[in-house]
């Protein structure tokens, strides 16, 4: 394999990437690469970035092996790297920390996010407080409905909630929304921007900030089993917890790295938030070029997913690279099936997992019998589902 | 010459200013489109932006969102827009057509179809809002070559090295944001305004026009003393959506036809 050194200085991977921005927010977009490229590296906010990760969030996480679900399936082992351990619940505040890191620095005393399922909404509302910033997050007014815990969890946390009502009410009009409201507010504001999407610096700094994940996973495993995983497999909807993850395991080419993408219906029925799977054009929305869930008339279609945090159109550039260079593989796993995951960790290991890592969960279930029992699968389980109980309570026909 | 060029200098000799109303293609249905851009003409526009719908408007306040989504209502694709431009331009021969609107639409025809057709229809300039110059190298080059002026935009936040780069790539005119913010914002600082249109001209000798913002006869008036063409975006949508189909075509040109006075009095 050639060496991999993406993005190049104008934010490209490959074909893919960029900055397709309004020129009101070219000068913002391009003093946050100015200021991210300095921090970066700096000791100072490296030390920083590390202590609030250890004290705060709570790292390293752990990788727990899953022995009864493993046994069951007669196959592989399965281990999860416990994400959802994290405090607030999952990988987001990984990078929501990050970022705040980079606004107080920057001098920013405002913060936005836009947020699907709630969990980067409820980690920027957290990361706020924390640094006693103002904070707004925007969520599409279907999601408020269906993510009603975490909308009141980042509310306790001291955040304004903006429900979007335009387009399809969900993810993607959120981050329209905050586009919005950053090109009108861009000299006091940071957008947290919670995805390995967006424009030109986004993808490499979250990136950057979620890789401790990955990073902390290569040295667990070999401590745990002697070598690391034959499998590593990820949910991906913008897709930061699966780079954060694949990311380190790049140059590791004996390990296959699998994204798993929202199937919704299934890819026939073309309701699902699998783009990558499904092969769909490439296009731009929201700062980058990326493949993208589309009409023929170049307009984004609706997504449907049965978790609000994969229910997104696009994915961001680096998984689209890594899939056109066959260094990463995506499938897609449908909502019936992703519930089948959720049952299985709650019933065999007493872990309630996030429905968008039930996805990850349901693939290594999937594979895990056509494998042999020394070989070891690594699942990035990256949130807790505590906040999914509406959600499934209603698909199984139980109300709360 | 380009129409937009000799519209320009017509304009220049007789020491008036351009007025560039906007409506977006299929708002408020696609019967429309083309008598209220007849109508824009009769009542005093000298160039017509006519927006082309997307599902994800960015830089788009409420008003144009509105539009784009009455329009995607109606099913209106990019390739029908391009069928009103030629409609059009079987009784308008004169007026230049700017497209403006979001990349994705052109990316998904393909930039070398899309100039093509373009050039056949009789369309004159493109400005994609989420296209700036880094990342426009394949549009510039088709565009150009059916000769079609890529239309850049400039904005507050640009600083004086920005300005320079953009004003190489753009052709036709250069339009200026007037304030941090989407489409149909808060009023515009006429003072601030002035400076940097100033400083624009110190770097081409492009026309400036000024949009975002303007939404009155007495803002035209006063953008049209320090810029060359005012823009008049949501203000033109708003008239539409609140005259209702019956009423809007004469609605429109009432309304241009003040803004006209106001701008050459």
């Amino acid at each position: 394999m050639q060496k991999y050194d993406f993005p190049d200085a104008q934010g490209h991977f490959g074909q893919f990437g960029g900055i397709y921005m309004a020129e009101t927010l070219i000068p913002a977009v391009d003093e946050l690469r100015r200021q991210y490229l300095h921090f970066r590296d700096d000791p100072d906010f490296k030390a920083e970035f590390a202590h609030e990760l250890k004290h705060y969030v709570g790292r390293p996480s752990p990788i727990y092996h899953a022995k009864r679900l493993s046994e069951h399936l007669g196959g592989a082992q399965i281990y999860l790297k416990r994400e959802d351990l994290n405090h607030t619940g999952a990988h987001k505040i990984n990078n929501a920390i990050g970022q705040a890191l980079l606004a107080k620095r920057m001098g920013k005393k405002r913060v936005i996010a836009e947020t699907g399922a709630g969990m980067h909404g409820v980690a920027t509302a957290t990361v706020a407080a924390r640094f006693g910033m103002e904070c707004v997050v925007y969520m599409g007014a279907e999601d408020v409905q269906r993510q009603a815990p975490n909308v009141f969890r980042m509310k306790l946390l001291g955040a304004t909630v903006v429900p979007v009502e335009s387009g399809s009410r969900t993810l993607k009009d959120a981050c329209n929304e905050a586009i919005r409201d950053w090109v009108t507010n861009c000299d006091n504001t940071f957008y947290i921007f919670g995805t390995a999407a967006g424009p030109h610096p986004y993808p490499m700094m979250v990136r950057d900030f979620q890789c401790v994940i990955g990073n902390e996973a290569k040295v667990q495993m070999p401590d745990m089993i002697g070598r690391q995983p034959d499998v590593v497999i990820a949910c991906v909807g913008g897709g930061s917890n699966a780079i954060g993850m694949f990311y380190p395991y790049i140059s590791e080419e004996s390990v296959q790295l699998i994204g798993v993408e929202a199937g919704g219906h299934g890819i026939a029925s073309g309701q699902h938030a699998a783009p990558l799977t499904a092969n769909a054009k490439i296009g731009v929305l929201h700062g980058n070029k990326v493949y993208l869930m589309q009409d023929e008339d170049g307009q984004i279609i609706e997504t449907h997913s049965i978790s609000a945090g994969l229910d997104y159109p696009g994915v961001g550039p680096e998984h689209c690279l890594l899939k056109d260079i066959h260094r990463a593989q995506y499938v897609a796993i449908n909502d019936d099936e992703a519930i089948g995951g959720f049952d299985a960790l709650c019933r065999f290991e007493g872990i309630i997992p996030a429905l968008e890592s039930s996805h990850a969960l349901a693939h290594a279930m999937k594979i895990a019998p056509t494998m042999g029992k020394e070989q070891a699968i690594l699942v990035n389980l990256s949130g807790r589902g505590d906040k999914d109980m509406n959600t499934v309570a209603r698909i199984k026909g139980i109300t709360l | 010459m380009s129409r937009i060029q000799t519209v320009f200098d017509q304009l220049k000799q007789q020491g008036r200013k351009a007025l560039i109303p906007f409506i977006t293609a299929g708002d408020p249905n696609p019967q429309l489109t083309v008598p209220l851009m007849h109508a824009l003409v009769e009542g005093g526009a000298d160039l017509i932006e006519l927006g082309v719908p997307f599902s994800d408007p960015m830089a788009d306040g409420p008003t144009i969102q509105r539009a784009s989504e009455r329009a995607l209502a109606h099913k209106v694709r990019l390739r029908d827009v391009l069928e009103m431009v030629a409609e059009f331009r079987k009784s308008d021969t004169n007026t230049p057509v700017v497209l403006m609107g979001y990349g994705n639409p052109i990316e998904a025809m393909g930039w070398d179809k899309f100039s093509e057709r373009c050039a056949e229809v009789g369309v004159d300039g493109v400005l994609t809002v989420d296209f700036p110059p880094e990342e426009s190298s394949e549009a510039f080059s088709q565009l150009t070559k059916h000769q079609l002026d890529p239309i850049f935009l400039l904005a507050p936040t640009s600083a004086q090295e920005r300005v320079e780069a953009v004003v190489k790539a753009a052709r036709g005119f250069i339009y200026y944001v007037s304030l941090r913010g989407v489409t149909g914002a808060a009023n515009l600082d006429l003072v601030d305004v002035a400076g940097k249109v100033a400083a624009i001209r110190g770097q081409t000798s492009l026309p400036v026009g000024v949009g975002f913002g303007v939404r009155d006869a007495a803002t035209a008036k006063a953008v049209a003393a320090i810029a060359d063409a005012v823009v008049v975006g949501s203000r033109t949508v708003q008239e539409i959506e609140n005259s209702g189909e019956q009423n809007a075509v004469a609605n429109v040109k009432k309304l241009i036809a003040e803004l006209r006075a106001a701008i050459d009095s």
